[in-house]
């Protein structure tokens, strides 16, 4: 919203006695964000007006002519000009030595090829104050040389200030919402002028006919006929106001329409009633398949929730509150209109707009919501307008007044509630001093406050509305900063949380980069990883390539290293935790789970296999277990499920090479995938400590030949419990050679015996050798000869 | 021939400046063989004693016994000085540059976003709130109509929400904030409750230097009895000084949300004399508090909500926050 400080001046004269920035800022403190100031008239310091004496060519310019003027002292003074539409005794504006033109740019003495200038003939675009950027402004024969440019022009300072405004506030979208705000806030007057207007010619309601036939969609509905209509340009002030508040003028009637609408915040509409079918308006819902041809020249088709205006004819010819009809559109020939301002159901307008994508100013206030009670004044105020251009009001208002409008029942205000919710001291009359000025009026009822209402206010419907205006009059900043006793509660993290750190903790330090890539994908991707494709989709995607939610955290991961990989990045390491999303088993159900994914740009599968145990083992969880398995999107034969306590808790391996190619990825990619939910439902190991045994331990490395179809770890967790003696096995190497065979390979394990409680004897040693190789034996493995 | 202590006396000379010149372990063990050793002359001396009379057997054996004894210390320092000299020698042979440091381990790094957040999540923690989480995909009852935002209500249009395929159409949604956390938590938590929620939050809108579709937010709620707005306003306050330190300070202005009244945008002043918004707040609106299962009456409580991204943004002076979903590895290292 755009609104100049002269217009809230003349509803709140005391406004006018406040420096623009002071007003912004007490915008901002009333809610209304005020983000710029934009002030008119102050910029043109140091233009005057200049009489043309002398028009030469400059001797060594085309582009260039020598201009001497007469800027009041009756002496040539000579300025380098670029423009050539003037004439000798023309008067232009010359911007004198020294001055900084609206661009920022100083005007100083310049030599331009031999010839000096001494100031600069101004354009209407270069002060800002026309577009026209085709010449020097020409000024009116009347101006005096020397005098300055604003006093010729008799340019008003003003200024215009933006509103960001919130939704919950539709009566600061009009002049006399935000003047009534400030005038509140700086304890001056607002007033709403009063309407004494000439009227003549037949009553309206002899010339026109409203039919209202539903009080839901139009609750007001206000009517006036005007004569001797001259549809033509608006006075500059006008057009002006008009400008700077962000609207284009078109015609003095759609003007006065527009000025009105900004003003009073209330839209109106314009019919050339001759072209109304009887002079009848009859408000109703669209019949299905109704067609209309809107102002905009498009061709609309209706469904019954719109709301429309029909005439006697019953054919539709505007859309209520959204946009008027083609067919009884103000013309250059028009004469006679009929002007209306309505209040329609704000639900009604929002969801037409929406569904025909329509959103006019007007649209956008009904939706919000109008105050209820302003058309007569707005209607008044058009008239008003209009009678200055010349034309006739007939006698007399149609109203419609019977429709449903919010309630504005008064409620009751406890005033020891607004101080207990604000951690205030306000006494019950400075309440009612902030919300009288507003309309709020508050009146004693007992020891509460009985509060009306306003009708601008749609927002305002109970106590709690009241107690922000209450604190928005007194000023947020007065209010008190205090905190809350912790009244001896302990805050902490959930198990879960510590352990999701404790994971990102252990990556880190294992040399893995946390990435957060997107949960978006574009139709295909997930075919295209060959990973679960049941994905939940966006229904309204701004673009189809962020429509498809990620399955799995591998496609962002792995989408991240091949940006990596196209920026000569190899060897990257990324990890993400997040949630992963799927259709659910219902037609109207989804899964959505936490996860870990762990992608290794150079690292293989039985590498990768030690980060997920790593992170496993951070985590207090059994130590995990791989099984061989054929996985979607992975590596056919280089990939497994992983299990923590029996409990499958992921999957790692190598992402599937088509796809890393694909991508352009050289690298072989490790990867591992951990459902967070299942891990973090595996009980922690308790732990208790065991003895450390004081006695000497007695380690051997067995080199086992054992057949490829038994993973390396059925063999190491046998020779672990092989005997009791034996305190830890593990793998310490694997050799493949012709020599061996096509199906085996050497794993040689390193062994530790040891007793708790004495020091082994050979017997000892050889007993548990024995089972060692005996629970090898039970495998097929036999030592390396 | 002289006397035995004579012989003793020439051959403890002898044998020390022998020892002495002893220049590696190897040589001064040869020359402990030949002074000390069992064919050592002082060997044969003692073997001697017994064929002495019995009135200087004594000061023969005592001279004998003292030779021997300075012979071995002399040994001794020796050993121990030659001993230094080799193991020294050994340590210079394995001299390093330690600045040939080749394949260092790795470090990982941890993404800006989550290093803000646990920031904030300690920071709270330690103000005694919980941290609490909720689902990404959202109802709309969670995320609109227990804000105290029925079905039509014009302030839905705050959010360019995203709705996805599942169930009625425009009906679950890519919850446009963290706000939804805070009737879940009420829902399964009594008063008092003292809370924040970070996490991902999503909305309709094009990725450019400033905004991402999907982003980060931590919300903030506290319910117990007698909470007031300076309550808000003064916690603000806190984690603003605790965060960005003491010099800082934040004020409140007037704003909108459907889901607190009074409600406000706070902002924090900058070393420059200007302020920056960061986040919104307010008292949780009556509504908000009956659709959490909450009497308005009994209790009251606040409400904040900030993003983290845009914390990030200020704090390591990010020029374009698509760098946060990128992934670029050479902008992860710098974190």
């Amino acid at each position: 919203m755009l609104v100049l400080h002269s217009w809230l001046s003349e509803f709140a004269p005391g406004l006018a006695h406040h420096d623009p920035e002071v007003i912004g800022d007490a915008m901002s403190a009333l809610g209304l964000c005020c983000e710029e100031v934009t002030r008119y008239g102050g910029q043109l310091d140091g233009i005057v007006v200049a009489r043309v004496l002398e028009l030469a060519p400059h001797p060594d310019a085309d582009r260039i002519q020598l201009v001497q003027v007469d800027a009041g002292d009756g002496q040539p003074l000579q300025i380098c000009c670029g423009a050539f539409n003037m004439a000798v005794g023309d008067l232009v504006p010359l911007a004198t030595l020294g001055t900084t033109m609206p661009s920022g740019m100083e005007i100083a003495r310049r030599k331009l090829r031999g010839e000096y200038s001494n100031g600069m003939l101004c354009s209407g675009s270069e002060l800002e104050l026309a577009s026209d950027d085709s010449g020097i402004m020409i000024l009116d024969a009347a101006s005096v040389p020397g005098t300055s440019l604003s006093e010729a022009l008799e340019i008003e300072p003003d200024a215009l200030f933006d509103l960001d405004l919130t939704p919950n506030r539709p009566d600061a979208l009009s002049v006399i919402g935000v003047a009534r705000d400030l005038a509140a806030h700086f304890g001056t007057a607002f007033m709403l002028p009063s309407f004494e207007l000439p009227t003549s010619g037949d009553p309206a309601e002899s010339l026109a006919t409203v039919d209202v036939q539903d009080g839901e969609l139009c609750g007001r509905f206000t009517a006036l006929v005007l004569s001797d209509i001259t549809v033509g340009e608006s006075p500059d002030w006008l057009a002006t106001r008009l400008t700077r508040c962000g609207m284009r003028p078109i015609n003095s009637i759609v003007d006065i329409s527009n000025y009105v609408m900004l003003e009073f915040g209330q839209p109106s509409h314009t019919f050339d009633i001759d072209k109304v079918t009887d002079s009848t308006l009859r408000i109703r819902r669209a019949n299905q398949g109704e067609m209309i041809t809107t102002l905009d020249g498009a061709e609309r088709a209706l469904i019954p929730t719109d709301g429309v205006i029909a005439d006697g004819n019953d054919d539709v010819i505007g859309i209520a509150g959204v946009m008027g009809g083609a067919s009884t559109e103000i013309s250059a020939t028009t004469t006679r209109v009929l002007l209306e301002a309505a209040w329609w159901q704000p639900t009604s307008i929002g969801a037409t707009s929406k569904r025909l994508g329509l959103r006019s100013e007007a649209s956008s206030r009904f939706e919000k919501g109008v105050d209820p009670n302003i058309a007569s004044a707005a209607c008044a105020r058009f008239a008003q307008l209009a009678i200055a251009t010349g034309a006739t009001l007939h006698p007399g208002e149609i109203v419609f007044a019977d429709g449903s409008i919010p309630d504005r029942t008064p409620i009751t205000v406890r005033p020891t509630r607004v101080n207990a919710l604000l951690g205030s001291d306000i006494s019950i009359e400075q309440m009612a001093s902030y919300l009288d000025p507003i309309g709020f009026t508050a009146i004693a009822h007992g020891p509460d406050l009985l509060v009306e209402l306003p009708s601008w206010r749609p927002d305002s419907t109970g106590e709690i509305d009241v107690v922000e205006e209450i604190a928005r009059h007194h000023g947020y900043e007065r209010l008190g900063k205090t905190v809350p006793s912790s009244g001896g509660r302990l805050g902490a993290l959930t198990e879960i949380q510590r352990d999701r750190r404790t994971a990102a903790a252990t990556l880190r330090a294992l040399g893995v980069s946390e990435a957060k890539p997107m949960p978006f994908l574009a139709p295909g991707d997930l075919e295209r990883f060959g990973i679960r494709t049941d994905a939940v989709s966006v229904t309204n995607p701004l673009v189809t390539e962020e429509s498809v939610l990620r399955t799995s955290t591998l496609p962002g991961l792995v989408l991240s290293l091949a940006r990596n990989a196209a920026r000569r990045s190899t060897g990257v390491w990324l990890f993400e935790m997040g949630h992963c999303f799927a259709q659910g088993p219902g037609a109207e159900t989804h899964e959505e789970w936490d996860e870990l994914g762990i992608a290794l740009a150079g690292v293989d599968a039985t590498r990768a296999v030690a980060f997920a145990t790593a992170v496993v083992a951070s985590l207090g969880r059994p130590e995990v277990r791989v099984t061989s398995a054929e996985i979607a999107g992975l590596h056919p034969t280089r990939a497994a499920t992983l299990t923590s306590g029996g409990m499958l808790i992921g999957e790692v391996g190598e992402v599937d090479p088509i796809v890393t190619e694909a991508l352009g990825i050289a690298e072989r990619v490790g990867w591992v995938r951990l459902d967070l939910d299942a891990l973090f439902d595996i009980p922690k190991a308790v732990v208790t400590a065991a003895p450390i045994s004081r006695f000497p331990p007695s380690d051997l490395d067995l080199a086992l030949v054992l057949n490829e179809a038994v993973s390396a770890h059925v063999l190491v967790d046998a020779l672990s419990s092989a005997h009791p003696l034996v305190t830890d096995a593990t793998l310490f190497d694997v050799y493949r050679s012709e020599a061996l065979g096509a199906d085996v390979r050497s794993l040689t394990c390193s062994i530790r015996l040891q007793s708790a409680d004495r020091t082994m004897t050979d017997e000892d040693l050889t007993e548990a050798r024995a089972s060692l190789l005996s629970v090898a034996a039970a495998l097929g493995a036999e030592l390396r000869s | 021939m002289s006397s035995i202590p004579e012989q003793v006396a020439s051959l403890v000379v002898e044998a020390i400046s022998g020892i002495e010149r002893a220049n590696t372990l190897g040589e001064l063990k040869a020359r402990e063989a030949d002074f000390l050793g069992k064919t050592s002359t002082i060997a044969s001396l003692q073997a001697s004693l017994r064929d002495l009379p019995a009135g200087d057997r004594k000061d023969a054996g005592r001279a004998i016994g003292e030779a021997r004894s300075d012979m071995e210390r002399a040994v001794e320092t020796r050993r121990v000085a030659l001993a230094a000299v080799e193991r020294r020698r050994l340590l210079d042979a394995e001299r390093l540059d330690l600045s040939e440091v080749t394949n260092p381990p790795r470090i990982g790094h941890v993404h800006p976003i989550r290093q803000i957040s646990e920031w904030l999540e300690d920071v709270f923690v330690g103000l005694g709130y919980t941290v609490e989480e909720g689902p990404e995909i959202e109802s709309d009852w969670y995320n609109f109509e227990a804000l105290n935002m029925p079905d039509g209500h014009p302030a839905r249009s705050m959010w360019d929400t995203l709705y996805l395929d599942v169930g009625e159409p425009e009906t679950v949604v890519l919850r446009t904030h963290t706000s939804p956390v805070q009737i879940r938590t009420m829902l399964t938590q009594e008063p008092p409750i003292y809370m924040v929620a970070p996490g991902k939050t999503f909305r309709r809108d094009t990725a450019d230097a400033t905004h991402l579709p999907m982003f980060h937010q931590i919300e903030g709620l506290v319910i117990d009895r007698g909470i007031t707005f300076a309550d808000l306003a003064g916690t603000i306050e806190l984690f603003v000084k605790a965060m960005f330190g003491e010099d800082r300070t934040t004020r409140l202005r007037p704003s909108f949300f459907p889901f607190t009244e009074p409600s406000a945008e706070f902002d924090i002043s900058t070393p420059d004399g200007g302020w920056l918004e960061l986040g919104g707040c307010g008292m949780v609106h009556p509504n908000v508090l009956r659709a959490g299962g909450i009497d308005p009456e009994e209790y009251s409580g606040f409400a904040f909500g900030f993003g983290i991204d845009r914390l990030a943004k200020e704090r390591f002076e990010l020029s374009d926050i698509r760098e946060l979903v990128t992934n670029d590895i050479r902008f992860l290292e710098q974190f």
